[in-house]
């Protein structure tokens, strides 16, 4: 690129296009932080307000009213845990699905996808009923499993993809230098594998933390995730916008945040079809 | 001995299990291989117990009369749940608009994100910040999601779209009264499309540059550069992102349920709405396990046809 | 299972008082201002009462009422206090899902409105104990009606209202005639029909609880309400709920609003509405009938049948029901604030009179709502703006879809009753009510 002309009008129309997209598509998000910062009144307003004194009342509420500190740890406890260990069960399965592959391979992981597709919500009374004889409702526990299980399929299938691009010829290579198989993974496996384990872990974990249903399901005082304290201000009587937006944007700014910083990771780790 | 390795394990794509080794290997062979199975195989068969025991039970439920309503009466109803499921009135449309909602949101996420990622693929001013902002919407929660486009944007008097609509001089439109099933693609597409924006960006990263290079100083055309390069190169990008939208949008339900509540009439009903109704509104575990099934019969179909359209990118 | 009988037999144990531990009350409820007020005032129950300590979930009332059934169903034992309202109470107390209350002298239970009463408790037991109670009525702007030369008596018909909304109605200045719910949903715009359909001398079932969906009253009453939306009521009405519409008649848009009472406390405070001097209040407009043209709701307490928690759980029932709570209320946070529609007593209260503009209005209404006889014919069911069967959720919504469709213009209001009533009568057959 360095050979280019420094400005040119192609970057120029380029780099106007990309900004106005950008802002386009993110603006109802910038609305939403925006708008935590409003009262009720000012929230509604027409035309809508772009200056307005910022007012930080709503936070106060919200963590008030709701005990943000507890809902986001059980946010926190839950969605990791339940990414680290469906990637312990899932890296195994994915790599002997990559590696020794037979006829069932392809089979199998159709089935495992298909399971994914049935609605929750037709799923909930088995699962209700299930977790209830356990001993397990409302308890940390219990989501950490059903967010597991949720994304245990994907979780398969994005690791199995990235290690189908992991040559061969490496892993025999080590295995002919007498490497053990705990070697094998950990040497060379690992730090091959590392950007495709790291980029499915994000997504389930942004999966999870999402995950509202479960969690409302199967949760009452202890163990609710933020995903679900939002539940709790969409009042049928009475404005709530402010409040709402504010709940929102503290429920997902952690996850928001994790993500901006990680990117590049991210960006990294999905390759499909490159040679390393 | 090892290029024969090589030779039977390095070929992608090819269908089942390459040529069997040299018995003069097999001791080795077998050795290195039902070790890391039987290693494996405890993963896979918990993989299995969990998913098939839900399953189970939702196939005994959709069999028998389990109104939570009525506990202690569980006869045996044979195909009853499922033919009142299939009789509903909405029961098709529910079927059509399941489809036309995943089918439009993979359209407009893949031609979308596509042509995001070709834009912010060679460097620009700020294109750092821009990656971060188009990721963001992903991880909004799809509730508030939901109820961000009805109020802030969609609502025809205070909206965001009314506003522009009338700086043009138009009269607003009523998009959940008129558009319903349109609006929610909207909303679930908007939320979609980082992740697939995301996706193709990273496919691009790995392209081939110096083809890339070469072409243009053939004196290729960027259409021409689109369909020779860029889109074959994509093509397994494309379809995992297709593959795994699918899985999703097949049962979105929270946008539905909070904007339109299905309506007007049926017309954003879809088949995950249709069985809340009976789940959690006429309490009736037993339809609404019945309903689950069939929505996994109507997926596999679904997947079914997509194998065939892009399986061969799958692998 | 260990662990679990191992808490149980601990919290057996701290109830009967021979530990010293705590008991913990789980309240299940639902995210109105009044519930929240609760909330923070919860640290007087708990001084008063050292050994209980109460954890609240608060949901919205949806998601709510469908983790309490599953719970009280399955018997979870997740919720040692729900938060239930007038639509479940007659169904689980007549299944025996509910705690009876009996609460002692000095609650004073007869101080508690008739109607509410009635509405919550089966055979003479009372299985709930009310909290916030709502009617419905009309809240017109006084100023816009005195401009067009207009006044409304106190309760007007629905031809008087039509005729104010047309000479109201004026969209180039902002106004809109008239705004009534329309988003689809059994607690949404199907109370609010409900109510219409009463007033037009009709009932969702006829004594043998065959729908009467394509009836004359409800033809009648469905074709009143879509042309008077069309003509005379805001764009996007078909997906406006009470929410919607607090926030267009707090900005001014809305000439008339018939909804819940409640709405009178937000649009006559001047802090959220821009009206708030300017707002009348009527009953709930007539047809044929005044039965049932204003609904009845409540907001109640209840015991899941077979806690182990009982004695704690009266304990802050009658707690949060009582005289003194409303009085505390009052003092902490004004009197514009109490949870209204409970008691004679609040009515009384000359404080309470002088904050609250709306309540002998609101009084009037709620003492005219009657679920036990709420329709012009005979009906089998409880319930002014529902019917009290648990088959009646799913029947309220998918009519209620259907509405929705005829106000935006998508079906014709024959055709939609026709469509509600083959959805009405399916799952009738299916309950087993008739062949």
């Amino acid at each position: 690129m360095a050979h280019r002309a420094p400005v040119s009008t192609a970057l120029i129309v380029r780099t106007a296009a990309a900004w106005i997209v950008t802002l386009a598509i993110f603006f109802p998000l910038g609305w939403l932080v925006l708008t935590a910062f409003k009262t009720e009144l000012q929230a509604i307003s027409v035309p809508p307000l772009i200056f307005f004194t910022p007012t930080l009342e709503n936070f106060v509420e919200v963590q008030e009213r709701s005990d943000y500190l507890l809902y986001a740890k059980n946010s926190v406890i839950t969605s990791v845990a339940s990414t680290l260990l469906g990637l312990a069960i899932a890296a195994p399965a994915a790599y002997s699905m990559a590696f020794f592959r037979n006829r069932w391979t392809r089979d199998v992981l159709m089935w495992m996808l298909s399971t994914k597709m049935m609605p929750a919500v037709g799923a909930l009374v088995p699962i209700y009923v299930l977790t209830q004889t356990a001993g397990l409702l409302d308890t940390r526990l219990a989501l950490t499993i059903v967010f597991m299980l949720s994304n245990l399929p994907i979780m398969v299938w994005m690791l199995y993809s990235s290690f189908r691009d992991i040559p061969h010829e490496i892993l025999e290579a080590a295995r002919m230098d007498g490497a053990t198989l705990w070697q094998e993974f950990r040497r060379v496996l690992l730090p091959l594998g590392m950007g495709g384990l790291f980029s499915t872990g994000l997504l389930c974990l942004v999966l999870a933390w999402n995950e509202a249903f479960w969690s409302l399901n199967l949760t009452a005082a202890r163990a609710g995730t933020l995903a679900a304290l939002i539940a709790s201000y969409s009042s049928p009587e009475g404005l709530f916008w402010a409040k709402l937006s504010c709940a929102s944007f503290m429920a997902i700014a952690p996850i928001v945040v994790f993500g901006w910083f990680s990117q590049r990771q991210l960006v990294q780790g999905l390759t499909f079809g490159a040679v390393k | 001995m090892f290029r024969l390795r090589i030779a039977a394990a390095g070929t992608e794509g090819a269908e089942g299990a390459a040529a069997p080794p040299a018995s003069r290997e097999r001791p080795r062979g077998e050795a290195s291989r039902t070790l890391p199975r039987a290693l494996l195989a405890p993963a896979v068969v918990s993989l299995f117990l969990w998913m098939a025991v839900p399953l189970a039970m939702t196939l005994y439920f959709s069999l028998i009369r389990y109104n939570l309503m009525q506990p202690g009466e569980h006869g045996f109803l044979g195909l009853a749940n499922y033919e009142f499921f299939v009789t509903d009135p909405s029961f098709w449309p529910a079927i059509v608009n399941t489809l036309l909602l995943v089918g439009s949101v993979i359209v407009i996420t893949v031609t979308g994100g596509i042509s995001l990622a070709l834009l912010i693929d060679e460097p620009f001013p700020g294109r750092g910040l821009v990656r971060v902002l188009l990721i963001s919407p992903f991880f909004v929660i799809p509730t508030v999601n939901a109820l961000l486009w009805k109020h802030m944007m969609m609502n025809p008097i205070y909206g965001v779209l009314a506003q522009v609509w009338r700086f043009f001089g138009a009269k607003p439109v009523d998009w959940m009264a008129d558009w319903p099933l349109f609006s929610v693609i909207v909303m679930v597409a908007w939320q979609w499309l980082p992740f697939a924006t995301l996706i193709f960006v990273t496919a691009l990263q790995s392209m081939n540059r110096e083809q890339l290079e070469a072409a243009r100083m053939d004196g290729a055309r960027y259409l021409q550069q689109l369909r020779y390069l860029y889109i074959p190169h994509l093509g397994r990008s494309i379809a995992i992102v297709v593959m795994i939208e699918t899985i999703f949008l097949m049962s979105v339900f929270a946008e539905i349920f909070t904007t339109t509540g299905g309506g007007p009439g049926d017309a954003s009903t879809n088949i995950a709405f249709l069985i809340f109704k009976q789940a959690l509104l006429n309490f009736d575990a037993g339809v609404a396990s019945a309903g689950a099934l069939l929505a996994v019969v109507l997926a596999n179909i679904v997947a079914i046809f997509l194998i065939r359209m892009i399986g061969k990118n799958l692998d | 299972m260990n662990l679990r009988s191992a808490v149980t037999v601990a919290v057996g144990l701290a109830v009967a008082g021979v530990s010293n531990a705590a008991t913990e009350l789980v309240i299940a409820t639902v995210n109105n201002g009044h519930m929240i007020e609760m909330q923070k005032l919860t640290k007087f129950f708990e001084q008063a009462n050292p050994d209980i300590k109460v954890k609240w979930v608060t949901l919205e009332e949806g998601v709510l009422r469908q983790r309490v059934t599953t719970d009280i169903a399955t018997k979870g034992g997740q919720f040692d206090v729900m938060t239930i309202g007038m639509y479940e109470t007659p169904i689980w107390g007549k299944k025996g899902w509910l705690q009876e209350l009996k609460p002692d002298a000095s609650y004073d239970i007869d101080d508690l409105l008739p109607a509410m009463r009635q509405g919550l408790s089966v055979d003479g037991k009372l299985y709930a104990a009310p909290f916030y109670g709502e009617s419905s009525m009309l809240m017109y702007r006084k100023d816009l009606a005195d401009k067009a030369g207009v006044k409304l008596p106190e309760q007007p018909t629905w031809q008087q209202v039509r005729e104010l909304a047309a000479k109201i109605h004026d969209p180039q200045a902002g106004v809109y005639g008239i705004c009534l719910r329309g988003k689809p949903g059994w607690g949404d715009n199907m109370a609010f029909l409900s109510t219409l359909v009463n007033t037009h001398g009709g009932q969702w079932f006829d004594m043998g609880w065959k729908p009467q969906l394509e009836s004359k009253p409800w033809k009648d009453a469905i074709n009143l309400y879509v042309d008077l939306l069309n003509k005379y009521g805001p764009p996007g009405s078909s997906s406006n709920s009470f929410n919607e519409i607090l926030a267009l008649y707090n900005e001014g848009k809305c000439g008339m609003w018939v909804d819940a009472t409640i709405a009178a406390s937000f649009i006559s405070d001047p802090k959220q509405s821009k009206v708030a001097d300017k707002v009348a209040f009527a009953q709930a407009p007539v047809a044929v009938t005044p039965k049932g043209a204003n609904w009845l709701w409540a907001w109640a307490l209840a015991i899941p049948a077979g806690s182990k928690k009982q004695e704690s759980a009266q304990k802050f029932i009658t707690w949060a029901t009582s005289k003194d709570y409303i009085k505390l209320v009052g003092r902490e946070s004004g009197w514009g604030s109490v949870p209204t529609g409970t008691r004679k007593s609040t009515y009384a209260n000359s404080q309470f009179l002088k904050a609250a503009r709306f309540a002998q209005a609101e009084k009037r209404a709620i003492d005219t709502a009657n679920p036990n006889d709420s329709t012009l014919p005979k009906s089998p069911y409880v319930g002014v703006q529902f019917a009290a069967i648990p088959e009646f959720q799913a029947i309220g919504i998918a009519v209620g879809q259907q509405m929705s469709s005829a106000l935006a213009g998508r079906v014709s209001v024959d055709e939609a009753l026709k469509l509600s009533q083959v959805a009405a009568d399916r799952e009738m057959r299916k309950a087993g009510y008739y062949r």
